[in-house]
């Protein structure tokens, strides 16, 4: 499966003529158990895809709610292996919705790439994002999860211009990422009218559905995203939900699978122009 | 990673990916890496021009006061019965330290780029100042991130950087150190791409940093170079110097690279001991890891997450160091030696007391080796150490560890 899962999901929402919705999490936020139980219940909240975040100490593109995030997420003792644990454990119950996973290189280098890789097919993880890992730097982690069926997922941004967007693209596989903003996540406001534009010159260039993330809170703007981009990533606001739930003793699971419910409806029902 | 071979050529590195060997190159975001091109490009045609390198040779020799003199220190030679030791009195630079050669450089670059806004990290506040000097003078808005606890510590410099007219952004996520100002001033530099210039104050980083932080403080090592070799006619038997990111020891390394002869001795931080958990020693008590834009030898846990430095200097206390000392170390060109806290404070007060001259804690870290390095390159010998700042800053942290009131 693995990469696979990427394709056959994209190739399902592209029938129904929709974009797919891609709620971001980080692992052992608040504590292992709760992001677990988060993880299980995504998908029929209405994730398509989802995107898991291993935290790292000095995530130096994250604005301040993933930066707390993986703060809390790092007191609690979560690690790299530990999110695999967790992704192993989803897996065991839904084998079609794809798990991107997304953070720091260090980690990684850590673990070995080729070690790491073979690690992250067995628990079901699909693509891996690196952020501090840009195309120049990625050929060896690119060889390593190619070998086992996983993509690594690249990132566009408002700076990568026509000069550039091919070395960038080179490798991509599954997706696209597009950030909408120049700035680090969950701070500026990502504007439609702004990045299809960019997303539809992506798309031309690399043949790959382009997922929009960073600057994306309400599900307004959701929606709006919905209409240009064949995915839309949040992530700030519902690590913003956990950090709430916390601090006012609610039902961390419910209040974030609430708003995943509310984001994944604007997402499903934005009906974008097909292409 | 494998023992690679020494080269032929110490100083045709970086080689065109930004690498040193195994390490360095360019580890950052998407985004940035338009920039970083940018810069790479942008250096590379500064560096070979002659108007630029006769515009900043003006700034370095009639605000800076360069060169820095080469002085026989008679009295701690004596003391210690060695070799002769020689002191490259980077302390008398305008500001206090070797940070305003690199300043200096990069803000002639800035202007180049066009660029009109400057931001800076900084630990101790050291290269804040330095920074905001620069600003001042050129008129250019200066942002200086500082690590909330470091803020807290360093009251005098925080203070010297608004009478330079610059703004001090407290950090406050992660430890709150100079490793988390660094990540605070990369978020700045992401989300103001257009007009901001990141002014990093040492040879670490992304490429083109440390090659060009090394290029701007190897004027260190040309001066010394041929002072020694005017006043001993020689060259020396080893050049030693502090190491923290390490900007000040590759400056003067570089000039003797290729020179066998010439020992070079780094001496990294051992804070409270390297037989505890708390020093700043990357090479020491570090591995090999990626952070802020390179691969180099990093303080980290088992699962490679950062930890924190630890040393009686701010100047030292980074959990990283410069991709081209993990290769001169690698190779076995350098040597990186450590000194303690305790060590470091004697030696402070030794150099204060044997010649005059107050020492920045950071440069007090190469005093305390110098007396082994002396005596084993023994009588008729000659060094040359590094004094990369002078120690005034210092005066409250050393009372205190006395246990003085001032």
């Amino acid at each position: 499966m693995t990469k696979a899962r990427i394709d056959a999901r994209f190739a399902a929402l592209k029938a129904e003529g929709r974009a797919a919705f891609v709620p971001y999490v980080m692992a052992g936020d608040p504590d292992a158990a709760t992001a677990l139980a988060i993880l299980k219940g995504l998908p029929a909240a209405g994730a398509d895809l989802i995107e898991v975040g291993f935290p790292f100490s000095d995530p130096m593109a994250e604005g301040p709610p993933i930066q707390r995030a993986a703060q809390r997420a790092l007191a609690k003792g979560m690690t790299l292996k530990g999110t695999l644990e967790a992704i192993a454990a989803f897996r065991a119950e839904d084998q079609a919705t794809p798990i991107i996973l997304m953070g720091y290189l260090n980690p990684l280098v850590t673990w070995g790439f080729e070690a790491f890789a073979a690690e992250a097919a067995e628990a079901g993880v699909d693509g891996v994002i690196v952020v501090d890992c840009p195309p120049e730097e990625a050929d060896p982690l690119a060889d390593a999860l190619e070998a086992h069926g996983m993509a690594l997922i690249f990132l566009t941004t408002p700076t990568t211009d026509d000069k550039r967007l091919p070395t960038v693209i080179r490798r991509a596989a599954g997706f696209v990422y597009y950030v909408s903003v120049a700035g680090v996540t969950g701070v500026k406001e990502a504007d439609a009218q702004a990045v299809a534009p960019n997303v539809e010159r992506i798309r031309k260039a690399s043949g790959l559905p382009v997922a929009v993330g960073f600057g994306i809170k309400t599900p307004e703007r959701a929606s709006a995203i919905a209409q240009v981009a064949d995915a839309v990533v949040v992530g700030s606001a519902l690590v913003d939900e956990v950090a709430e739930a916390v601090d006012l003793n609610e039902d961390v699971t419910r209040r974030v699978l609430s708003k995943v419910e509310s984001l994944a409806k604007a997402v499903r029902f934005a009906r974008r122009v097909p292409v | 990673m494998n023992a690679p071979a020494r080269p032929n050529d110490y100083t045709a590195y970086p080689d065109a990916k930004g690498r040193f060997g195994d390490y360095g190159g360019q580890y950052v975001p998407e985004t940035l890496m338009p920039l970083v091109h940018d810069l790479s490009a942008a250096w590379a045609a500064a560096k070979v021009d002659p108007a630029f390198q006769a515009e900043l040779k003006g700034y370095l020799t009639h605000y800076v006061g360069r060169p820095s003199p080469l002085y026989f220190a008679s009295r701690l030679t004596e003391h210690f019965g060695g070799a002769k030791i020689y002191l490259k009195r980077e302390e008398l630079n305008h500001t206090g330290s070797h940070k305003i050669n690199n300043c200096m450089g990069q803000i002639l670059l800035a202007m180049r780029m066009g660029k009109t806004r400057i931001i800076a990290e900084t630990g101790a506040g050291q290269h804040g100042v330095a920074t905001a000097t620069v600003c001042a003078r050129f008129g250019l808005p200066c942002v200086v991130y500082m690590g909330a606890v470091d803020v807290e510590r360093q009251k005098p410099n925080v203070f010297r950087m608004n009478l330079l007219g610059a703004e001090v952004r407290p950090v406050t996520s992660g430890s709150a150190t100079l490793k988390d100002a660094m990540n605070e001033a990369l978020r700045d530099w992401v989300t103001n791409v257009h007009d901001t210039y990141y002014l990093i104050g040492t040879a670490a980083g992304m490429h083109p940093y440390p090659e060009m932080v090394r290029d701007f403080q190897s004027v260190i090592g040309q001066e010394a170079r041929a002072q020694i070799q005017e006043a001993e006619g020689r060259l020396p038997d080893a050049v030693v110097a502090c190491v923290g990111g390490g900007s000040n020891a590759i400056g003067i390394f570089h000039p003797f690279l290729n020179d066998e002869g010439v020992k070079l001795y780094g001496v990294e931080a051992a804070g409270e001991g390297m037989d505890t958990e708390r020093h700043a020693a990357a090479i020491n008590g570090g591995r090999p890891g990626v952070l802020h834009g390179n691969m180099t030898y990093l303080l980290q846990d088992r699962e490679g997450q950062i930890t924190e430095a630890h040393s009686i200097s701010a100047g030292l206390d980074y959990p990283g160091i410069g991709p081209e000392h993990s290769w001169l170390h690698d190779v076995g060109r350098a040597t990186y030696l450590t000194a303690t806290d305790a060590e470091s404070l004697d030696a402070f007060m030794l150099l204060s007391k044997l010649e005059g001259i107050l020492p920045a804690i950071e440069s007090a870290h190469a005093l305390a080796r110098i007396g082994d390095i002396a005596r084993d390159v023994g009588k008729g010998g000659v060094v040359v150490l590094n004094l990369s700042g002078r120690g005034d800053k210092d005066v409250a942290t050393v009372a205190a560890h006395l246990g003085r009131q001032i």
